[in-house]
C-alpha cells in the first residue's frame, strides 16, 4: 500500500506550486479542493484496511475539503462579488521561488527530526512542512480575505498530513474534532469577508488596518 | 471516603448550580452559600485530621494536560492551611449571602457566587495539591476568582482600576513561580512535589529568591505589596475577609512548602526575613494609620501583620542555623500562631466593616461616628477584634506577638555580635509597631463607634441582620478561645514545625515550659476575662436597680457641641503622621490659599499615596511604557505582517533544530 503514498504526496506538492502560481481565484479554490479529495484517498490508503471508520473518515474529509468548502468559498466570489483575479502582495514567479525554497529547506530539515526509522524514508514529513510553509506565504503574501481563508486551509492541510504520522496514535475522534475545528473556522470567515465587504465595500484586508489602535 | 474530594466537588457544583439560577437572586444566593457552608464543612474534618497527623489522604488521576497529574495529598501543613480556608470560608459566606442581597435589585448574583465559591476550592486546591502544573493550576484559578470577586462593582472607575492593579501584580508573581518550578523540576525531570531533590547551593538560593518574590506578591510582603491596599477596600466585605484573612496566608504556605522541597535553610534567609518581615510591619502600620478609608486602614494593617509573620518565620529559621533551639521554637511557633490569629482577628474586622458599611451605607470614617448605640453587636465585636489585633492582653494577638518578642529578647542574649544587636535593637521596633497598631485601631473603633454621627446615613445606621452578626460572634469567641489555650494549639503545630524544618518535639517543648510561660500567659488572660465578667454582671445589676441616668457626654463647656467639633480621624493621627514620620511617608496636602481681602471659599486636599508604589513602581512602569512604545512599529495592522511573524519564529524553530542536530552528530 505504501508504494502509492508517495506518488500522493508528490501531487500535493506539485499542487502548492498550483496555489503558489495561481492568478486566478477559481484556479486557487479548485487546486485546495483537489488536495483535499487527494487528502481523503490518503487516509483511506495509509491505513491499508477498509475499516469502517477508516472509509468514514476519508469520506468525510473528502466531502468536508473537496465538495463543501470549497462550494462556500465559490458562493462567496460569487455572492460578494469578488474580482477574480488573486491580488499578490510580492509577485507570482517570487512566489514560486519561495515556496521551492521552502519545500527544499523542508526536505533538508526532515533529515534532523528524530522520528521513528520507518517513516524516514517517506516523503509524508516534508510534505507537511512545504505544505505548512506554503499555507503561510498565502497568508503573508496575498491581500484578500478570501485567499486569507485559502491559506488558512492549505496550512491546515499541512498539519493534516503530519497527523498520518500519527494515524495510529491519535484516536478517530481527535481527527474528526479537528475537521470540525477547521470547518466552523472557515464558516466564521465566511461571515467576517462578508462583515468585511459590508463595512469597507471591498474585501481587502488593506482596510482592516484602519483598525490598529 | 475522600472528603477532601467530596468538599471539592460541593464547592464546584455549587459555584456552577448559582450560575445556573443567575435569574433568581436568592436561590443563587441560597445554592451558592449553601454549598459553600457544607462544602467547608465537609472538609474541616480531614483538615483537622491533617493537622494532628492521623489521616494521609492521597489521591492521584491521570490527567491529559502535558506534564500534569492530578495528585492530591493531605499532610500536616497542608491541614493547618486548610483549617482556615474551609472555616473562615464557611463564616463569611454565611455572612456574604445577607451582605450581597442589598445588591440584588441592581446585580445579578450568581456569577458572584460561581467566583466565590470556585475561590474557596482553588484555594483549598493549592493547599493540598502534589504536582505543580495541578498547583498552578489551582493557583491561577485562585487569583482570577478573586479578580472577578474584586471587581464585583465594575461600573466604578476605582474598582476597576484596584482590579487590574491587583490581577497585574499576581500575573507577575505566577511567573516567578513558574520559573521556580521549572528549577525544582529540571533534575528530576519531573513536577511531581514529591520527586523534587534538594538542590545545590547556588540553586537553591536561587529558587529561594524567585518563591519568596512570587508568594511574597500574593502575601504582601514590602515592597511587593502595593496591589493589597487597593484590591482589599475594592472588594464586597466577605471577600476581602477571605482574601486578608486566607489567601494572602497562601502565599506564606507556598514559601513554606518551597522550604521543605530546599532541605536545610542557608544562614542568610533568616536575616533576610527578619528584614522584610520588619520593614513590612514598620510601613503597613504606618500607612493604616492615616488611612481614611476603613478597609483600606485594615488591608494596610494585614501588610503589618504579614510583616510580622514573616519576622518570626525569619527568627526561626535564624535560631534553627546558629542553633539556638529555644529561638527557633519561639520564632516558629509564634510565626505559626501568628498566622491562625490573624486569620481570625482580620476576618472579624473586615466582616465588621462590612457590617458597617451595610448598615451605615458607606466605608468613610469621616462620615460615620456613634454606631455603637446604633449597632451594639456588630460595635462589641469590632472592639474585640480591635483589641485582638492591637495586641493587648487578654486576647489572642498579644500571645504570638509574646511569642515574638520572646524570640527576640532570646536571640538578644543568646546570639553574639551583630545579630544579638540587631535582635534587640528589633524588640524596640516591635514595640514602636505595637504602639502605633494601637494608636491605629484606637482611632479605627474610636472614630467609628463613638462619637457623634458625622453625617445622615450614620445617623440613620441600623444594626445588621443575624445572619450578620452570627459570624462576627463565631470569630470573636474563637479569638477569645485562642487566647485562653495558646499552649494547646501551640503544642499542635508541633508536626508541622517537623514537618518543614525538621525542627523535632522536645526541644520545642522544653522551650515552651522553660521560656515562654504560654500556660501563665493564658492563666494571666483567664483571671483578665474573670475580672471582665464581674465587672459586666455588677453594672448589669446596677442597671437592673434602675441607678442610670441617660445624659449627653460632657462637651467641654460648649452649650451646643456639634458634630463637626468632635476628633476627625485626620486630625486624630496628625501628631504621628504629619509631625514624626519621615518626609516621604507623610501626606500629600494642597492648599490653595486665598489670596482676597474679603472672605472667599479656599480649597484643600489630602492624598495619602503608597510611598512605595509613588517611588519604585509608577517611574519603573512609565519607564518601561516608554521603551516598550518603541516597539510599536511591530503592530502593522496588516494581518499579513502579523502571520509573517508566525513564520519568522516557525524558521527560527526549524533553524534551530538543524543546528542542533548538526552539533549533536559533528
Amino acid at each position: 500500500m505504501n508504494k502509492f503514498i508517495d506518488p500522493i504526496l508528490v501531487l500535493v506538492l506539485l499542487l502548492n506550486f498550483v496555489v503558489l502560481g495561481a492568478s486566478r481565484m477559481r484556479t486557487l479554490i479548485q487546486a485546495v479542493a483537489l488536495q483535499g479529495i487527494l487528502l481523503g484517498i490518503l487516509i483511506a490508503l495509509a491505513h491499508g484496511s477498509l475499516m469502517v471508520w477508516v472509509a468514514l473518515m476519508a469520506l468525510v474529509t473528502i466531502l468536508l475539503k473537496g465538495v463543501v468548502i470549497p462550494r462556500m468559498l465559490f458562493d462567496a466570489i460569487r455572492d460578494v462579488v469578488i474580482r477574480r483575479e488573486v491580488e499578490p502582495l510580492v509577485g507570482f514567479i517570487a512566489s514560486l521561488f519561495l515556496g521551492a525554497v521552502g519545500t527544499g529547506l523542508a526536505l533538508l530539515f526532515s533529515q534532523t527530526l528524530p522520528i521513528a526509522r520507518s517513516d524516514m524514508g517517506s516523503l509524508i514529513v516534508p510534505a507537511a512542512l512545504s505544505t505548512v510553509l506554503t499555507g503561510f506565504l498565502m497568508l503573508t503574501t496575498r491581500t484578500k480575505a478570501i485567499t486569507q481563508v485559502v491559506g488558512y486551509l492549505i496550512l491546515e492541510n499541512g498539519v493534516f498530513i503530519f497527523g498520518m504520522l500519527l494515524m495510529e496514535a491519535i484516536p478517530f475522534l481527535v481527527e474528526l474534532g479537528v475537521l470540525l475545528d477547521l470547518f466552523v473556522a472557515i464558516f466564521v470567515m465566511g461571515i467576517i469577508i462578508h462583515k468585511i465587504s459590508r463595512e469597507f465595500s471591498s474585501v481587502s484586508t488593506r482596510m482592516l488596518s484602519e483598525l490598529k489602535e | 471516603m475522600n472528603m477532601i474530594l467530596i468538599a471539592l466537588v460541593t464547592l464546584f457544583c455549587g459555584g456552577v448550580l448559582a450560575l445556573v439560577f443567575n435569574r433568581s437572586s436568592r436561590w443563587a444566593t441560597i445554592l451558592g452559600a449553601g454549598s459553600a457552608v457544607v462544602g467547608c464543612l465537609v472538609g474541616l474534618w480531614p483538615a483537622f485530621q491533617g493537622l494532628l497527623g492521623g489521616g494521609v489522604y492521597s489521591f492521584r488521576m491521570p490527567w491529559a494536560v502535558p506534564g500534569g497529574e492530578f495528585y492530591i495529598r493531605l499532610d500536616a501543613l497542608s491541614g493547618f492551611f486548610l483549617i482556615p480556608v474551609f472555616g473562615l470560608s464557611a463564616l463569611a459566606s454565611v455572612f456574604g449571602g445577607n451582605y450581597l442581597l442589598a445588591y440584588r435589585d441592581r446585580k445579578r448574583l450568581g456569577a458572584s457566587w460561581f467566583f466565590f465559591n470556585f475561590f474557596v476550592a482553588s484555594m483549598a486546591l493549592v493547599v493540598v495539591a502534589r504536582q505543580a502544573v495541578l498547583f498552578m493550576v489551582a493557583w491561577e484559578i485562585m487569583s482570577l476568582a478573586a479578580f472577578f470577586l474584586v471587581t464585583f462593582e465594575h461600573e466604578k472607575k476605582d474598582v476597576r482600576v484596584a482590579g487590574w492593579i491587583y490581577l497585574i501584580a499576581s500575573h507577575l508573581g505566577a511567573a516567578f513561580l513558574l520559573a521556580m518550578f521549572l528549577l525544582l523540576g529540571r533534575a528530576s525531570g519531573s513536577l511531581d512535589f514529591d520527586t523534587f531533590p534538594v538542590p545545590g547551593s547556588i540553586a537553591g538560593a536561587v529558587i529561594f529568591l524567585l518563591a519568596l518574590i512570587g508568594f511574597g506578591t500574593k502575601a504582601g510582603l514590602v515592597p511587593l505589596h502595593v496591589w493589597l491596599p487597593e484590591a482589599h477596600p475594592a472588594a464586597p466585605s466577605h471577600v476581602s475577609a477571605l482574601m486578608s484573612g486566607v489567601m494572602i496566608k497562601l502565599g506564606l504556605y507556598g514559601l513554606l512548602r518551597v522550604l521543605i522541597f530546599l532541605g536545610p535553610p542557608a544562614a542568610w534567609w533568616g536575616p533576610m526575613l527578619v528584614v522584610i518581615g520588619f520593614s513590612g510591619a514598620v510601613l503597613g502600620i504606618s500607612f493604616a494609620l492615616c488611612q481614611r478609608d476603613l478597609k483600606r486602614a485594615l488591608a494596610y494593617s494585614s501588610i503589618e501583620n504579614m510583616g510580622l509573620i514573616v519576622l518570626a518565620l525569619g527568627l526561626g529559621i535564624w535560631g534553627l542555623t546558629g542553633h539556638h533551639p529555644i529561638v527557633a521554637a519561639l520564632g516558629f511557633s509564634g510565626a505559626f500562631l501568628h498566622i491562625w490569629n490573624h486569620s481570625l482577628m482580620k476576618s472579624l474586622m473586615f466582616l465588621g466593616a462590612g457590617s458597617v458599611m451595610h448598615g451605615a451605607g458607606g466605608r468613610d470614617m469621616e462620615r460615620l461616628g456613634g454606631l455603637m448605640k446604633r449597632m451594639p453587636h456588630t460595635g462589641g465585636a469590632i472592639v474585640l477584634g480591635a483589641v485582638a489585633i492591637s495586641a493587648l492582653p487578654p486576647l489572642n494577638g498579644f500571645v504570638s506577638e509574646w511569642l515574638i518578642y520572646m524570640a527576640l529578647l532570646y536571640g538578644g542574649l543568646e546570639f553574639s555580635g551583630g545579630g544579638s544587636v540587631v535582635m534587640l535593637l528589633g524588640v524596640g521596633v516591635l514595640a514602636l509597631v505595637g504602639a502605633m497598631a494601637l494608636l491605629c485601631f484606637v482611632r479605627w473603633v474610636g472614630i467609628v463607634l463613638l462619637g457623634e454621627p458625622r453625617s445622615e446615613e450614620a445617623r440613620h445606621a441600623h444594626e445588621s441582620s443575624r445572619w450578620m452578626t452570627l459570624p462576627l460572634a463565631v470569630l470573636a469567641g474563637l479569638c477569645v478561645l485562642t487566647a485562653l489555650f495558646p499552649g494547646v494549639l501551640v503544642t499542635s503545630f508541633a508536626g508541622v514545625i517537623n514537618e518543614v524544618f525538621g525542627f523535632s518535639l522536645e526541644p520545642l517543648q522544653q522551650a515552651m515550659t522553660d521560656s515562654s510561660a504560654l500556660t501563665v500567659l493564658s492563666g494571666v488572660n483567664a483571671v483578665i476575662w474573670a475580672l471582665l465578667g464581674l465587672v459586666a454582671l455588677f453594672s448589669i445589676r446596677a442597671r437592673r436597680r434602675g441607678g442610670v441616668a441617660e445624659d449627653s457626654t460632657w462637651s467641654c463647656g460648649y452649650l451646643a457641641p456639634l458634630s463637626s467639633m468632635q476628633y476627625t480621624g485626620q486630625s486624630f493621627s496628625e501628631m504621628m503622621v504629619s509631625r514624626l514620620f519621615l518626609r516621604s511617608f507623610r501626606p500629600k496636602m494642597r492648599v490653595v490659599a486665598t489670596q482676597a481681602v474679603f472672605p472667599v471659599a479656599g480649597k484643600m486636599t489630602t492624598s495619602y499615596p503608597d510611598t512605595v508604589s509613588r517611588v519604585v513602581y509608577q517611574p519603573m512602569f512609565t519607564w518601561l511604557a516608554g521603551h516598550f512604545a518603541r516597539m510599536r512599529w511591530l503592530q502593522q495592522g496588516k494581518i499579513q505582517f502579523y502571520m509573517l511573524y508566525f513564520v519568522v519564529v516557525l524558521l527560527f524553530a526549524f533553524a534551530w533544530q538543524v543546528v542542533r542536530h548538526w552539533l549533536h552528530y559533528e
